[in-house]
């Protein structure tokens, strides 16, 4: 995602979107192979997303988004499902630290939530916090992120960007 | 403008004079993984060439999710947790130790003004002890294993002042999911929630423990409780010489509540949202397949004495299971001393070695299709304990220890 601009087809979800929704507690004990664990993301709410979901889709859901459990396997299954980027109406805290962590952007922006239908061509423009929604035509502006968090992003995660740098953002 | 007891916590150990909506860098004290989340943060930690950690005294490695192991899979994740402890000097709770935040709080890891992060959403707990604490993930946690140092955005703060004359069998569990239920599961999003009032004084650190558990359930980043004599007499010789944290008299607050409990019933989470709230009046004579009384919200001993003074003497109705945790293996201790253990096991519960058990659907306790349990833990999320098509109603230690007796969801006080 190093140039900044995420395209895919909307995937629409409700309010309280739970991290036990996105990748239930069961599985999650027994490995830390993400490609395995990535087959039974969002299985309670939306079975078959895992293999109808494509590289680059973005997912657009409502209130409070990644409730719930600290666990970090949530925002990695979905980054290994291909989800470029997740706009919601808010997150919960820690799964919005745990994303950018990982290098999967997400957009807060109610009015774009409101205005994008299952199916929409989304585009998102993550410098400028820009959402278009391009099958209706509307383009909407989030607030942009704070520069140190934005970095970690556009270097896929704080893992690749320790890795670049040789130490913490922060 | 006066500061709140976060802003003070953050500021001073920041070194800056800080307020709601800064973004700050501040030294850790306590960093605690467990077996959901320390081994991706150890494989992080490698990922980005760690080699030493910052400070292998302050961290705490604590096996609970599935513990003991039920899996291959799930042993070599244990192992991974067990050889990296002894490499690094790390101090780990082994299967059978306890939950993490009863651990962290009972063997004196938490005190007044300290910063602790967890791997874990519930660590939200410790502010019941003064502390600033709330719950990351994992690579964040590999972070904190590196440098014992990590961002925050200084939150702003909503206080809550709990008053009235509270009815004699209330719980902290009522009051939580009352105020759960009246702001929402998003209510608190990103904000640190202090209580205080009348009530806060009167009730124990337990029922204060359970209490800042649940913020998180609003979306909270810390539930805090100013230190007063009822938290110094628990830290004991443990206290040490720590400052205590007080908000000034003119604190800016992002709202302030009064919320009143003389008039308050025994409080009931209804499937599959934390927030959906009632009382049991509104669901008592629903039939039931299997209570849980344990968790880190109410598995202390105050909780499975609550639940024993219902049980003595009486039995769990026939085709239904009761599932007792103590939340430690001190609290399992004392259960048994008191006689507690030998109550919940002649009433016909099963008690089980001391972890998170069913409650968030790794092991024990798993829910089939459409069966429904009553649950003293702090989330019913579809899916949660099992079977998506299952439902998890929440409740008190008395509300689940009157229900497991019927067989049905009933009020506690037809038993008191």
């Amino acid at each position: 995602m190093s140039e900044g601009l995420l395209k895919g087809r909307a995937w629409k979800f409700g309010d309280s979107v739970s991290t036990d929704d996105i990748i239930a507690g069961r599985y999650k004990f027994k490995t830390l192979n993400m490609k395995e664990l990535a087959k039974h993301a969002m299985e309670n709410i939306r079975p078959g997303f895992a293999d109808q979901v494509k590289p680059g889709d973005i997912m657009v859901a409502g209130w409070n988004f990644g409730c719930g459990s600290s666990r970090e396997q949530a925002p990695r299954v979905l980054k290994e499902l291909g989800i470029s980027c997740i706009i919601a109406k808010s997150f919960a805290r820690i799964f919005y630290r745990n994303s950018i962590t990982i290098g999967l952007p997400l957009i807060e922006c109610p009015e774009a939530v409101d205005r994008i239908d299952e199916g929409d061509e989304v585009e998102v423009i993550l410098d400028e916090g820009v959402v278009r929604n391009l099958s209706k035509k509307l383009e909407f502006k989030a607030k942009p992120y704070p520069d140190f968090l934005l970095k970690i992003l556009r270097e896929g995660g704080l893992i690749k960007y320790v890795k670049k740098f040789g130490r913490l953002p922060w | 403008m006066g500061k709140t007891i976060v802003e003070k916590i953050l500021g001073k150990l920041s070194g800056k004079d800080v307020s709601a909506g800064d973004l700050v860098v501040a030294p850790i004290d306590y960093a605690m993984a467990h077996d959901g989340t320390a081994p991706l943060a150890i494989k992080a930690f490698m990922e980005m060439g760690g080699e030493r950690v910052w400070n292998p005294s302050r961290i705490i490695f604590i096996i609970d999710h599935v513990s003991p192991s039920t899996s291959i899979g799930t042993s070599n994740l244990h192992k991974l947790m067990r050889d990296f402890a002894r490499k690094h000097g790390i101090k780990l709770y082994d299967v059978g130790s306890g939950i993490c935040h009863q651990i962290m709080v009972e063997d004196g890891y938490v005190k007044p003004g300290y910063i602790i992060l967890g791997a874990d959403s519930h660590t939200c707990t410790y502010g019941a002890l003064g502390a600033f604490s709330t719950g990351i993930g994992s690579t964040e946690m590999a972070s904190v294993f590196l440098s014992g140092k990590l961002w925050f955005k200084v939150p702003e703060t909503i206080k809550i002042t709990i008053m009235d004359e509270p009815p004699s069998w209330i719980m902290g569990k009522d009051i939580i999911l009352n105020i759960i239920g009246a702001l929402g599961s998003d209510g608190a999003t990103y904000k640190a929630i202090e209580f205080d009032g009348s009530v806060i004084k009167k009730l124990s650190i337990s029922d204060r423990l359970t209490i800042c558990n649940m913020v998180v359930e609003m979306g909270a980043k810390a539930g805090i409780i100013k230190p007063d004599e009822k938290t110094k007499s628990f830290l004991g010789d443990n206290l040490g010489r720590i400052d205590i944290v007080e908000p000034d008299k003119d604190a800016e607050y992002a709202d302030e509540y009064l919320v009143g409990v003389s008039g308050l019933e025994p409080q009931v989470a209804k499937p599959s949202k934390v927030d959906d709230v009632t009382s049991v009046t509104e669901v008592e004579g629903i039939e039931i397949d299997q209570v849980f009384i344990g968790s880190c919200t109410n598995g202390r001993i105050e909780d499975l004495r609550a639940a024993a003074r219902i049980l003595k003497g009486r039995k769990v109705k026939d085709g239904v299971r009761l599932l007792v945790i103590p939340a430690s293996r001190k609290i399992y201790l004392k259960a048994l001393n008191e006689d507690l253990i030998k109550v919940f096991l002649e009433a016909g519960g099963a008690v089980y070695s001391p972890g998170c058990g069913p409650c968030m659907g790794g092991h024990i306790g798993i829910l089939g299709d459409d069966e429904i349990c009553i649950s003293t833990s702090n989330r019913n999320f579809a899916g949660r304990m099992g079977s998506p098509k299952a439902k998890i109603y929440l409740a008190s230690p008395l509300t689940a220890a009157a229900s497991a007796i019927t067989g049905k969801i009933t009020d506690p006080r037809r038993f008191l």
